[in-house]
């Protein structure tokens, strides 16, 4: 709906809200691509300033949640108004727990870093950040452009994340079997994987809040999972 | 809530149009409001919302110049048939208007009115149980009990629309319109009034023209949108306010140009 509000500060309103939702989205593939970069190139100098920027983040995520609630109170918006309110601030909240994984692997990356070892699984986990890096800049593009076609196609990447990350974690459990005399830094790398890999869930989150925004529902079809490592032969 | 068990339709509206002169208001409007809903009639001005709510009692047949078409069945019964008692109808069909209109009468009189020239309460007793009765549904018993015998032009304008409402169903009646009846109300006398409306569809089937948005979303369980005299879209008040089907809804809704 490209149709402007006859009150025209509420479209300034709903402007705003999204911009928020634009830097802190920016903010998050920020922390992330320094975080992947950090510890793919060896390099502690950056460490400190992504565990201090995530407090942006964390601001930012507030200064959205205090805005939306204004808006909803002095525009009692309706219809598509009411839900892309509602899903900038879960997008927040998703971007927001980015930044929290973003920071975690920081931390992580730093003990890796100072072990002064060379392990082949950077390589694959690079590969698998590079791909949830691409799924991010993609969801917040569809968010941008209210595309709730290219939201979907994000959707289904997560799939080739779970997979590569069911791999790589069997790996690094064969490893620290093995009673490999670093099995620290394994478990690391096992956590810093994992935390990309939820990372990826939560951009089919956006990607799902994108969808709902445009068309009033949520995605019919149940996503396509393929991360092994979490099934326990139960349902869930 | 929509409770779907008992959408039992009350009021049947097929092809309904409306003239005034050569002016057409409405263009066939189909509508089937259901019995102890309350149905919001919403639209910008002039979209046939008001006209349409006055087909309900024949209303508009004291309109000079004015021409209804098509049929309104309450009961499935056509309201607009020869047999049709005009009278008897509007006490079956009360109607509650924007700015509250009591008589310059006592509060007593005011509700006793409809029941004495419908013949409804043949001893001062009966009367005196009927006045007390609708004052009690219309929730303004507590507030008048000790003085019945004041002028109803005294009271407060929300206490004088609830004044209003207890002469509406003083006489019985199945269907209550409202036209926009909170518009001169302050918010907590809108509230009360709100709080009424909803206390009242267990007994009455309620059919209420708002411009106000928030209004339709707090008390209707349906609501319908009309645009330029035709019915744009109808269906649950939740669906309508948070997803609705037309473009033209979602824009009136939103406050967009449309």
């Amino acid at each position: 709906m490209n149709e402007n509000h006859i009150v025209s500060s509420f479209d300034e309103d709903l402007a705003e809200l999204n911009q928020l939702v634009a830097r802190l989205g920016g903010l998050a593939e920020q922390q992330l691509a320094a975080a992947i970069d950090a510890l793919e190139n060896r390099d502690a100098s950056s460490i400190d300033k992504i565990i201090a920027g995530d407090a942006e983040l964390d601001q930012l995520e507030q200064d959205l949640n205090d805005r939306a609630i204004e808006v909803i109170a002095m525009r009692a918006p309706m219809a598509t108004d009411l839900r892309s309110i509602l899903s900038a601030v879960k997008i927040a909240t998703v971007l927001e727990r980015v930044g929290d994984y973003s920071k975690n692997i920081a931390k992580r990356s730093l003990v890796i870093i100072n072990e002064e070892t060379n392990r082949a699984e950077t390589i694959s986990l690079a590969r698998i950040a590079n791909i949830v890096q691409g799924m991010l800049r993609q969801a917040l593009d569809a968010y941008a452009t209210a595309n709730a076609d290219l939201a979907m196609e994000v959707w289904e990447r997560d799939e080739e994340v779970d997979e590569l990350y069911t791999s790589l974690h069997s790996d690094l459990l064969r490893v620290i079997a093995s009673g490999h005399e670093q099995a620290s830094v394994s478990s690391h790398f096992l956590f810093i994987a994992k935390n990309i890999e939820r990372i990826g869930d939560h951009t089919t989150a956006v990607a799902e809040q994108v969808y709902f925004q445009v068309h009033g529902e949520m995605p019919a079809e149940e996503r396509p999972k393929a991360d092994a490592s979490s099934q326990t032969g139960e349902s869930d | 809530m929509v409770n779907s068990e008992a959408s039992e339709v009350k009021i049947k509206a097929r092809e309904v149009t409306v003239h005034y002169g050569e002016a057409r208001a409405l263009h066939g409007i189909d509508l089937d409001l259901n019995a102890n809903e309350v149905t919001a009639l919403i639209g910008p001005s002039g979209c046939g919302k008001s006209t349409f709510l006055r087909c309900i009692n024949r209303m508009n047949d004291v309109i000079e110049g004015c021409r209804v078409g098509g049929a309104v069945s309450i009961d499935d019964q056509n309201i607009y048939s020869d047999e049709i008692d005009v009278v008897e109808l509007r006490a079956r069909v009360g109607m509650v208007f924007q700015k509250p209109n009591p008589f310059p009468k006592s509060i007593y009189d005011n509700v006793a009115y409809g029941p004495r020239i419908h013949g409804m309460a043949p001893s001062r007793a009966q009367l005196d149980a009927v006045v007390e009765a609708s004052l009690k549904r219309a929730g303004l018993w507590e507030e008048v009990k000790d003085r019945l015998d004041a002028p109803g032009t005294g009271l407060s304008g929300g206490q004088q629309q609830r004044l209003c409402i207890a002469r509406a169903i003083a006489v019985n009646p199945a269907i209550v319109l409202m036209d926009e009846p909170c518009s001169a109300l302050d918010p907590i006398a809108t509230a009360v009034i709100e709080e009424l409306i909803e206390e009242l569809r267990r007994d009455y089937t309620i059919v209420i023209v708002t411009h106000s948005m928030q209004q339709a979303a707090r008390i209707s369980q349906r609501t319908a949108y009309f645009h330029l005299g035709n019915l744009v879209e109808h269906g649950p008040t939740q669906a309508i306010f948070t997803k609705p089907e037309n473009q033209q809804t979602e824009a009136y809704i939103s406050g967009k140009i449309g």
